[in-house]
């Protein structure tokens, strides 16, 4: 026995194979030693010594959009461009999944209509909008769309104090004129909010003892936004609104949605939602023809199959390649360079990487933020997706 | 019940389900021809006949599951048609336990239960929950109340099922071979529970090749070959002396293992 399992080292897999790594490992490893060498070594023939003291230096050039942040030319620093630039790149992100789930779930429902010329023309949504190029929708939308039909600002399109035009959207803002006011009015508002809890924990102790439903969520909606408005005067009307008021070329004052974001946004929704669609027809396919059948025979009506039991077992499919669309979508916002918009690749790998040369240190930084949103997505996700799959079994 | 193994079958009530001159197709498949069926209350039907006979098309005309291009069925005074009021109506009066159990495998063997009292009879949903557990005592399984179907054996999963059904407190039971997807072994716990709906006087229409079944609860027996309604009699004369060569052979075949 013991004589049969002496192997002779090279050919015992276990051995074999963690030399194999270790010599993959160490090849890969001088790989990119090397690669990093010649990079810096490059880097300071151009006189470029690698490291991060550039942060502190004022960045020279404009950001328009930086609705979250001050953001001052001749004040601001290269540092401060990274998180303008993050901070735009999270807000189209976080808008288009937003808007693509709504209508990929809505094109991925009627995708399975029984009408044949709606689910033809859900199809043809889906097939169009997944098939051509992601760039050149973005451009589409904005160059030969958006840009010609929207009109020069002093021709804006106004609706109240709202302007639409080819520089993008122009909406009031609230700016804080008493700070107690606002204070109590908050106060107010979370006493209402508490309020409003209790109640619907009422309705539902209400539900499953009589059987008696409750319109809860139009109930609170209507408390919340008259009970809102009242202790808004109540409060004393803390806030006042700075409206965008048209200048010589532009508006000014209030806040902007420029075009580029508007674009941008419109572009990546439909492009996501004509994948999430698909995920979502095959998602509600994978329930059996059996449930549907179940349900009706006992007396659900078409609306609760749907809500009880099609869609629960049609989320387990749906979620996880939504998960990846949603961070493809962010992945795709750094197309926006093609129309202008400010996010991360465009403000700091492309203008700052331009002035500054920092190669290693900012292309490192932009991986290292999407790397981080990535993880970011798929945990929050995850742990959704988990949280469902568990009543499976 | 009777000295008789075989259930009494002296006090029917008046008709519960009436289907006249039913004709179906699919597509150009002429499925069901001239059916004409009355079931009265606390009449239990079994129907039997070869594979594709129509068998399943029948009863699932009667809540719908299918629908039909001529003749009428009503149910409990209600006629079905397209009205999916009168459609609801007639399907939370009528349960059905399917082949393949067909339970909701994202919802406990209790929510499966309260489902539909929930949702369809508005019930409150500690109530429902009272009366789920009682059929799952019925049926012999309330320990398995919070645990999900996925974790239940075949014959535990149908008898869910059948107490999701009864959970509805319908007037008719429709079974559309409701034992054919168990193991031999599970066959019996599904038929015993069946007895015992029978000899509570459930109105029971049921596809099913199991004889002995027939003969113990079924009032009448009804052969269907090629979507008509062939033979139809007493289980002791169906089996005993079957008038129609087509019954004759079909009953040679399936007694003979
Ligand atoms: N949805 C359908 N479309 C077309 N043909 C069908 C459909 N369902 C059943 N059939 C056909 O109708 C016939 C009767 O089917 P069925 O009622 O299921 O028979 P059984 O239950 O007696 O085995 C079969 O020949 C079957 O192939
Ligand atoms: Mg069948």
């Amino acid at each position: 026995m013991t004589e049969r399992t002496r192997i002779p080292l090279h050919r015992d897999p276990k051995v074999r194979a963690i030399l194999v790594q270790v010599l993959a490992a160490v090849v890969v490893g001088y790989g990119f030693y090397s690669l990093f060498q010649t990079t810096v070594d490059n880097l300071v023939a151009r006189g470029i010594q690698t490291g991060t003291s550039f942060f502190d230096e004022v960045a020279p050039f404009q950001i328009g959009f930086t609705p979250f942040f001050d953001y001052t030319l001749g004040q601001s620093k290269y540092i401060d461009v990274f998180f303008v630039g993050i901070q735009n790149t999270i807000l189209v992100a976080v808008l288009g999944i937003i808007a693509a789930t709504l209508l990929g779930f809505f094109i991925g429902v009627i995708r399975l209509s029984p009408n044949w010329l709606v689910s033809r023309g859900a199809l043809v949504y889906i097939e169009v909008f997944r098939n051509v190029p992601l760039l050149l929708q973005i451009m589409f939308w904005n160059f030969a769309i958006f840009l010609p039909t929207l009109p020069a600002p002093k021709n804006s399109i106004a609706m109240g104090a709202f302007y639409l035009n080819a520089r993008g959207f122009h909406t009031p803002l609230p700016v804080i004129e008493n700070t107690t006011g606002v204070a109590i009015w908050i106060a107010l508002l979370t006493v209402l909010g508490i309020g409003l809890l209790m109640f619907a924990r009422r309705a539902k102790v209400l539900f499953e003892e009589t059987g008696q439903r409750l319109p809860v969520l139009w109930i609170s909606l209507a408390v919340l936004i008259i009970g809102g408005y009242i202790f808004y005067l109540v409060s004393g009307s803390p806030l006042s609104f700075d409206e965008p008021v048209l200048g010589r070329f532009n508006f000014k004052g209030g806040g902007q949605l420029p075009l580029p974001l508007f674009s941008l946004w419109f572009a990546l929704t439909l492009y996501t939602s004509a994948f999430i669609a698909e995920n979502v027809r095959a998602g509600i396919q994978s329930v059996s023809h059996g449930q549907t059948e179940a349900a009706y025979a006992l007396g659900l009506s078409r609306k609760n199959t749907v809500n009880l039991v099609t869609i629960p077992q049609a989320l387990r499919v749906i979620i996880p390649p939504t998960i990846s669309q949603y961070l493809n979508l962010t992945k795709n916002s750094s197309l926006a360079v093609a129309v202008g918009y400010e996010e991360l690749v465009a403000v700091w790998a492309g203008i700052t990487l331009n002035q500054t040369g920092q190669a290693l240190v900012i292309i490192g930084m932009t991986v290292a933020v999407y790397e981080c949103l990535s993880l970011l997505t798929s945990f929050v996700l995850n742990w959704y997706n988990k949280r469902i799959q568990l009543t499976e079994r | 019940m009777t000295t008789d193994t075989h259930m009494a079958s002296a006090e029917l009530g008046d008709t519960i389900i009436k289907i006249d001159e039913l004709n179906k197709w699919y597509g150009q498949f002429h499925v069901l021809k001239d059916i004409n069926l009355d079931v009265k209350r606390g009449e239990r039907i079994v129907i039997c006949g070869p594979s594709g006979s129509g068998k399943s098309t029948l009863i699932r005309c009667i809540n719908r599951l299918e629908t039909h291009q001529e003749g009428s069925i009503v149910v409990d005074g209600i006629e079905l048609t397209e009205d999916t009021k009168h459609i609801n109506d007639i399907r939370r009066e009528v349960g059905m336990v399917f082949q393949h159990f067909n339970l909701f495998p994202h919802l406990t063997v209790l929510e499966n239960c309260t489902l539909a009292p929930i949702w369809v009879r508005k019930s409150p949903k500690r109530e429902a929950e009272d009366i789920a557990m009682r059929y799952l005592e019925r049926v012999k399984i309330p320990e398995q109340a919070n645990k999900y179907p996925g974790q239940l054996s075949g014959g535990q999963q149908q008898r869910v099922a059948i107490a999701r059904s009864l959970c509805m407190n319908p007037r008719v039971m429709l079974f559309d071979e409701p034992t054919s997807a168990l193991d031999p072994e599970m066959i019996a716990e599904v038929l015993d529970v069946m007895v015992g709906l029978a000899e509570d006087g459930m109105t029971m229409l049921c596809v099913t090749h199991e004889m002995g079944f027939a003969r113990k609860v079924a009032n009448r027996v009804i052969f269907m070959d090629g979507g008509q309604i062939v033979e139809q009699n007493q289980p002791e004369e169906f089996f005993n002396n079957p008038q129609n060569d087509r019954t004759q052979l079909f009953l040679s075949q399936i007694l003979q293992h």
